[in-house]
């Protein structure tokens, strides 16, 4: 057994047999506890409209970008695309800009969604408990929520400006979901924006929170490493291949029962390894721009997807790896 | 010897006593290989994962026709949700067998007693055959009766934790107290556990994480089903055991009562 205070010993450990065995351990507690089942789905961006000032990120207010927001039409069109390809599970982002795309956007495009979809997650600026709980009511099971750093001099660093400078309210969102009646959270951190030890202790002392106050809901993980913006003048800190799996495999070691999610921002390589160790939920055939869903649209990505496969692909990899491709992993009821 | 008595819920025979949850398998034909060799009638889906779509990858493709379904409950919290679920289950195959799993924790997993006596209240008023997983407690088992459950399926251990009947003791008192059923569900691990709980009396065995981990699921599932057998033999067959109550040989007093002394 190890403690989330040997984090650190752990990442400063690269020894070979070392690092195997843990994976060898994280394997076999994920087999125990997910068996070989990976839940697939989708990113679906609604807007990339923004009032914060994250330094990182491509869809701040300040970068140049075309900026726009899918009209209820389009949001059918895209729907109708993804859904086409087999995918069940859609998660629903926008950028922070609560004035352009305010609560009953997100809603319009929930309801929209559930023709398409059984299962709904959101990723959105934080809400009220209130607001989450209008969503819930309208259809939605999950929403992800990153902390991006838990070192509050870095946060405050990155976060320039918008209601994103408030490092306090959105540590308190996960909370605020789970009083909503969301069934599902989605934690982490942006690997790259702060030292990793230390960022992921954290994170695994929030979860460790979560569990015990919200135990209601089920959590899950994701380790998004960043990609850095072309001209970006920020010093990022390195995150190599070898701490990702070791980031996954103490998640998984620590925390028998959470999902892993593991997205296209990480490559066919990491991903087909990756699925081996904990990871238990991917998205495939991902596109991270504006109605990107259809070709006729090429504005700017929010990252730039490494894993390009397609749905089939996805599912013939797994299939091919000893997995079984789960699309239906929740039901709607009438929350 | 004890004769052996059918084991009859919802008005259905059953005959092979060893009941199969469909979840965690590599692939669905593994799945479907593992009911056929092992001759499992009874299995469980969560409804969560029933697709109302027919394409290949639909579980219920996999199932075969003369199977017993029965669709639990995962991912309720409440009995609300559990009772919701149920609902959609009939409404979206005609499913009249449910199996309840209300868990508020997802640390532990540990079955909500009190919401799981809601939802079956409800369920049974319904007309649902309900089958309510539990832990083990005499005064919950003996509601669940009262209220009309087909059967009790108490944990034997954590679910997908394959450490077996931790809970022994206390399953064991369901089994001498409670008329229904006792159907031991979850933690168990290897046929010799299942065996076990046989030969404790249980009516039934349900496992769904050691077949579907096992290198070869179809001889895991078929090794379950011998093993049920195996112990339900032994239980009918009465095993000299220790007793909780009075034994009828005093090895060590007996002396006192010697004629000869």
């Amino acid at each position: 057994m190890i403690s989330i205070e040997e984090l650190k010993r752990i990442l400063n450990h690269n020894d070979k047999h070392f690092i195997e065995d843990m994976a060898q351990r994280a394997r076999e507690i994920t087999i125990k506890y997910f068996g070989r089942a990976i839940s697939i789905y989708a990113p679906l961006y609604l807007s990339n409209f923004c009032d914060n000032q994250c330094i990182y990120c491509g869809f701040n207010r300040k970068s140049g970008i075309k900026r726009k927001k899918l009209t209820l039409e389009e949001m059918h069109m895209e729907m109708e695309k993804v859904s086409a390809s087999g995918i069940q599970n859609i998660l629903l982002l926008t950028g922070g800009s609560r004035k352009m795309t305010p609560v009953d956007y997100i809603k319009t495009a929930v309801n929209a969604a559930k023709k398409y979809f059984p299962s709904i997650s959101l990723e959105v600026y934080p809400l009220e408990v209130d607001e989450y709980r209008e969503l819930f009511l309208a259809g939605v099971d999950g929403v992800t929520i990153y902390q991006e750093t838990y070192n509050k001099k870095r946060y405050r660093t990155l976060h320039t400006a918008g209601k994103k400078t408030d490092y306090t309210y959105r540590f308190e969102t996960p909370h605020r979901i789970a009083k909503s009646g969301i069934r599902m959270i989605n934690m982490g951190v942006l690997l790259g924006l702060s030292e990793a030890a230390e960022d992921v202790y954290q994170l695994f002392l929030h979860l460790e929170k979560m569990e015990k106050n919200d135990p209601g809901v089920e959590y899950t993980l994701s380790f998004p490493r960043l990609i850095p913006l072309k001209e970006s003048k920020v010093d990022y800190f390195d995150i190599s291949d070898t701490t990702l799996i070791k980031l996954i495999c103490t998640a998984r070691i620590l925390f028998p029962r959470v999902g892993i999610n593991l997205s296209t921002r990480e490559s066919a390589l990491i991903r087909d390894h990756a699925i081996m160790l904990g990871v238990t939920k991917i998205s495939a055939a991902s596109k991270t721009n504006v109605g990107g869903y259809r070709s006729d649209d090429h504005n700017d990505p929010q990252f730039e997807v490494r894993d390009h496969r397609s749905v089939d692909e996805i599912v013939a990899m797994l299939k091919q790896k000893g997995f079984d491709p789960v699309f239906t992993d929740w039901r709607r009821i009438p929350n | 010897m004890k004769g052996e008595t059918p084991l009859v819920i919802g008005g259905k025979e059953i005959k092979n006593r060893f009941f199969l949850g469909t979840g965690k398998f590599k692939s669905k034909s593994d799945m479907k290989q593992s009911i056929i060799e092992s001759g499992v009638q009874v299995v469980t889906v969560a409804m969560r994962r029933i697709d109302t779509k027919r394409h290949p990858e639909n579980i219920l493709e996999y199932i075969p026709e003369d199977t017993i379904l029965m669709v639990n409950t995962s991912g309720a919290r409440n009995a609300k949700e559990a009772v919701r679920i149920a609902k959609l289950a009939k409404e979206a195959s005609g499913i009249n067998w449910i199996k309840i799993e209300v868990i508020n924790d997802s640390k532990y997993l540990l079955p909500d007693n009190y919401e799981t006596i809601k939802a079956t209240e409800t369920l049974v008023s319904e007309g649902f055959t309900v089958l309510p997983y539990m832990y083990p407690d005499l005064y919950v088992a003996k509601e669940l009766q009262k209220i009309g459950a087909a059967a009790v399926m108490p944990l034997g251990s954590l679910i997908g934790s394959g450490q077996g009947l931790k809970a022994r003791k206390f399953i064991e008192i369901l089994i001498w107290e409670i008329d229904a059923p006792i159907i031991v569900d979850a933690g168990i691990g290897k046929p010799s556990q299942a065996a076990e709980a046989m030969e404790m009396g249980a009516a039934a065995v349900l496992a769904n994480t050691a077949v579907a981990s096992a290198g070869n699921p179809a001889a895991m599932a078929r090794a379950f089903s011998l093993a049920v057998k195996a112990g339900r033999m032994a239980y009918l067959a009465q095993l000299n055991e220790n007793k909780d109550v009075a034994s009828a040989s005093s090895p060590l007093t007996g002396f006192l009562y010697d004629e000869k002394k």
